[in-house]
């Protein structure tokens, strides 16, 4: 590997973007391929397989074969509300490799002896939130019941554009946080985004069962393809 | 790939930039039950330093003498360990399971 590629891919790996370096094994022949270049590149369609599945593998082209080594940022979850099925979420999350994050003003809520091991922000959105660097890579899940709460924090997820965005509630309470949001600003389509009801419709009941419910929504938008992604939604 | 333990990348750097000779290798195929998976990665200095694992173990010891070689030569090589390999026997992959491993000059 040039020492180019090496800088180059160590910088992009601190700025949190995706890289693939594709080397050809039979001569050592190597290039670095950015995550935004990928929908111009000519190997595009595997390249973008391996990136969404965050996997690194093999493709044969024109005789050619060729390593695709995926460097993929650790996906963090920022869980906003220290409730009880944030209890169950955050180590759930955490088996599942996330980076996590609980973030609640309300220190009775946000107690290390609720969450051990779990990093833990007793502030307001507003304070706790613009340090935790909130990327596109984040899975943010919105579940105080408390609009004070939620509402600036999903504002907040609209504009770093995390690649889930959940948040908990009913229907009707959903049509009134929409309702709330788009008096602030926010626009249709970032309402849009917000997965409410959250949690794949597997009849949950219990917080540790709605937590498994929220997990595999956000593995589905990690994961799937673009149109499979909306036939599970 | 695996973040958690990708810091390796910055000791290559860093090794390379203090002037090491510094070998990069990487898993590139797996078969079986192999401890890594593709995209593993072990950085190797001249000293016979490294970090990182390309089998959790089993063959570092092999894959290191390998890349002395490549830092030496500057040429790229492919290993391959596997149980029908008797080398590979030896130097213990005995989880079952058979790796590819791409070993690379940096710089």
């Amino acid at each position: 590997m040039k020492l180019e590629v090496l800088k180059e891919l160590n910088a992009e790996r601190a700025a949190r973007r995706p890289v693939i370096i594709v080397t050809d094994t039979a001569n050592g022949e190597q290039r670095l391929v950015k995550a935004k270049d990928v929908a111009a590149d000519p190997l595009r369609a595997e390249l973008a397989k391996q990136l969404r599945m965050g996997k690194s593998g093999n493709v044969e082209v024109a005789g050619k074969k060729l390593f695709l080594n995926v460097y993929a940022p650790t996906a963090k979850l920022v869980i906003i509300g220290a409730v009880h099925i944030s209890q169950a979420l955050a180590p759930l999350a955490r088996s599942l490799d996330y980076d996590v994050t609980v973030v609640d003003p309300r220190t009775a809520f946000a107690s290390p002896e609720r969450f051990p091991d779990v990093p833990l922000v007793a502030e307001w959105p507003d304070v706790a939130l613009p340090p935790l660097n909130v990327d596109h890579y984040t899975a943010f899940v919105a579940v105080t019941h408390d609009p004070k709460i939620d509402d600036p924090a999903l504002l907040h997820a609209f504009d770093r554009d995390c690649f889930y965005i959940g948040a908990l509630g009913s229907r009707k309470t959903h049509a009134k946080r929409a309702e709330r949001l788009r008096a602030q600003g926010a626009k249709d389509s970032d309402i849009a985004r917000i997965h409410a009801p959250i949690g794949l419709d597997i009849g949950a009941v219990s917080p540790s069962e709605i937590a498994v419910a929220i997990m595999a929504e956000i593995t589905a938008q990690l994961r799937l393809p673009p149109k499979e992604k909306e036939e599970a939604a | 790939m695996l973040n958690r333990d990708e810091d390796i990348l910055q000791a290559a750097e860093t090794w390379q930039k203090q002037g090491h000779g510094v070998a990069l290798a990487t898993v590139v195929e797996t078969w079986g039950s192999a401890p890594r998976p593709a995209g593993s990665s072990l950085v190797i200095n001249d000293d016979g330093t490294f970090l990182g694992s390309v089998s959790g173990g089993c063959v570092e010891g092999a894959v290191v003498t390998e890349a002395l070689d490549v830092i030496a030569s500057g040429q790229p090589k492919m290993l391959e360990f596997g149980v029908a390999d008797e080398t590979a026997w030896n130097v213990g992959l005995s989880c079952g399971g058979t790796i590819r491993v791409f070993v690379e000059k940096v710089g």
